[in-house]
């Protein structure tokens, strides 16, 4: 347990210091609610889908938590650059519970930057239906942050520096959060690309997430909830896998 | 038994031999120097020992475990201060110490007080509270000792520790590392472009080059079996060369010391 502690601890501590990162990685998710928020939003209601930016919050807010987890994960690069990643190999510890502390740290900051996107999207006008849901919302949040926290650590465990980091962000992530339903219902899209929403853990978070917040979702909360924990045990599993196979 | 014992240990990198066919024993409580120029494979043999590198081929034995079946069991039993540094630079020095004495499971108390007499001792307690992004290259280098000898390791490994400290930093914690040998029995292994170093620290010398060892023994054996008078005369005999130091700066460094210390 105090392996797991000291290594969540230093995540939060050098989130909590890094000021320019925690403010730069608000921006994205502004834009997205404002520009998109205002800009779609009367096509939306135009069309017949209600209050725009009650369907976008909860996906920009899973956005945000998505793209903050996976970057915490990454991070495991720049230990190894700066020397720092040895000290946690020498030590006398196993190496899945420096794996899950650190993965946990970078679960709760990205929790706690979904806090803040959160409170951004109640600027934008956003209004959650009910207050009581959001614990729901929260277990939601943090499936998310886990999730992707655990495929950072997956990917920051197989690369040796930062020079696939925008192949991945470009392909992979990117592709995920625009077929994850966040911008746009997934009711009536083609066949092919409801699959690849299916197959998306995103997708469920998203839903989940919508469910608690805007009492509109696609799927049961229980599916949402199984699937996504299913999938983030599986990732948990991966990315601690690939981690105890580390060599400096 | 031996603390240390190394047989046959050989490293391939992709048809390099970075480590030949290597064996020796360090005793309880030996203060042993591994000499070599760069690339000898001074820092892939220790990488070897404590569990960062798996062998090609060959035994190891510290403190009793063996690396390849019990890894917990050896990394229980050393504190190491890696040639790179390893410091998180978005922490504290204090905080670096704390996360050390943590994930080695030191009890509270024992690391609260071992932390104030380490800092104490590599001078940092004044920094104790600064960024570690802060700190000059020797107050990195003090404080990972520092952070070496936090969990009352039995071996301390210490990969060109002294690079870049200047001569009252190195005295001091050379001295404090004697204390330690004696008081606690701690053994020592270290490499070191410094030949004077070797010559006063050590009790037992091994000399690498090419990834085999030349030579073993006190640096007064070395100097006598190559009729020098300093071990640094008896490296140049037995290597054909002169200690190369890893980059140019520290290589002045060194050279701008030595003279200091020859005074
Ligand atoms: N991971 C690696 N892959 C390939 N070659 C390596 C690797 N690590 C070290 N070497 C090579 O092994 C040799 C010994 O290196 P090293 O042990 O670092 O020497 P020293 O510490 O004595 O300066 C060098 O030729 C070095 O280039
Ligand atoms: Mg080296």
């Amino acid at each position: 347990m105090s392996t797991i502690y000291i290594l969540w601890l230093r995540q939060l501590k050098r989130y909590v210091r890094s000021k320019p990162r925690m403010i730069g990685s608000l921006g994205q998710p502004i834009l997205f609610l404002f520009a998109l928020g205002f800009g779609f939003g009367p096509i939306y209601a135009k069309a017949g889908g209600g209050n725009y930016i009650e369907f976008l919050g909860p996906g920009i807010i899973a956005m945000s938590v998505m793209f903050t987890a996976v970057f915490t994960g990454i991070e495991i690069i720049w230990d190894r650059q700066f020397g720092f990643l040895k000290e946690t190999l020498v030590a006398p510890v196993p190496r899945f519970q420096i794996m899950l502390g650190r993965t946990l740290g970078g679960a709760t900051v990205a929790t706690i930057q979904g806090f803040i996107v959160f409170l951004l999207a109640l600027v934008a006008g956003f209004r959650p239906v009910s207050y009581a849901m959001l614990p729901l919302a929260l277990v939601f949040v943090f499936l998310i942050a886990l999730h992707f926290a655990a495929i950072g650590t997956a990917f920051g465990s197989l690369l040796e520096d930062m020079q696939a980091f925008p192949l991945i962000m470009n392909f992979i992530m990117m592709p995920l959060f625009f077929l994850s339903g966040s911008l746009f219902p997934l009711n009536g899209i083609p066949e092919a690309i409801l699959a690849m929403t299916y197959a998306n853990p995103l997708t469920y978070g998203v839903d989940g997430l919508r469910a608690a917040l805007a009492a509109n979702a696609h799927f049961a909360v229980s599916t949402d909830f199984l699937l996504l924990s299913g999938m983030t045990v599986i990732m948990l599993s991966i990315g601690g896998y690939l981690f105890s196979k580390i060599r400096i | 038994m031996n603390i240390i014992e190394v047989r046959e240990l050989v490293k391939i990198f992709d048809g390099l031999t970075a480590v030949d066919h290597v064996s020796f024993s360090v005793s309880h409580g030996d203060i042993f120097a591994f000499l070599g120029p760069n690339g000898a494979g001074k820092t892939t043999t220790i990488k070897m020992l404590t569990t960062l590198l798996s062998p090609t081929s060959g035994h190891i034995s510290l403190n009793g475990a063996d690396p390849a079946k019990d890894q917990d069991g050896v990394r229980r039993s050393f504190g190491i201060v890696f040639q790179d540094q390893s410091l998180d630079d978005e922490l504290t020095a204090l905080e670096n110490l704390e996360f050390h004495g943590v994930l080695y499971k030191v009890p509270r108390d024992l690391r609260r007080k071992r932390i104030a007499e380490l800092l104490q001792i590599v001078e940092l307690t004044d920094r104790k509270d600064d960024l570690v992004k802060h700190f000059s290259g020797g107050m990195k280098r003090r404080l990972e000792i520092a952070r070496g000898l936090l969990h009352h390791p039995k071996i301390l490994f210490l990969d060109e520790p002294t690079l870049g400290l200047d001569p009252q930093t190195r005295n001091h914690i050379w001295s404090y590392i004697h204390g330690l040998n004696k008081a606690e029995g701690i053994t020592v292994f270290f490499t070191t472009h410094y030949m004077e170093e070797a010559d006063r620290a050590a009790n037992r010398v091994a000399v690498i080059d090419h990834g085999k060892i030349v030579t073993e023994g006190t640096p007064a054996e070395l100097k006598e079996r190559t009729k020098t008078q300093s071990l640094e005369d008896a490296f140049l005999a037995l290597t054909g060369k002169e200690v190369r130091a890893e980059e140019a700066s520290s290589k002045d460094f060194m050279r701008m010391h030595r003279n200091v210390w020859r005074r």
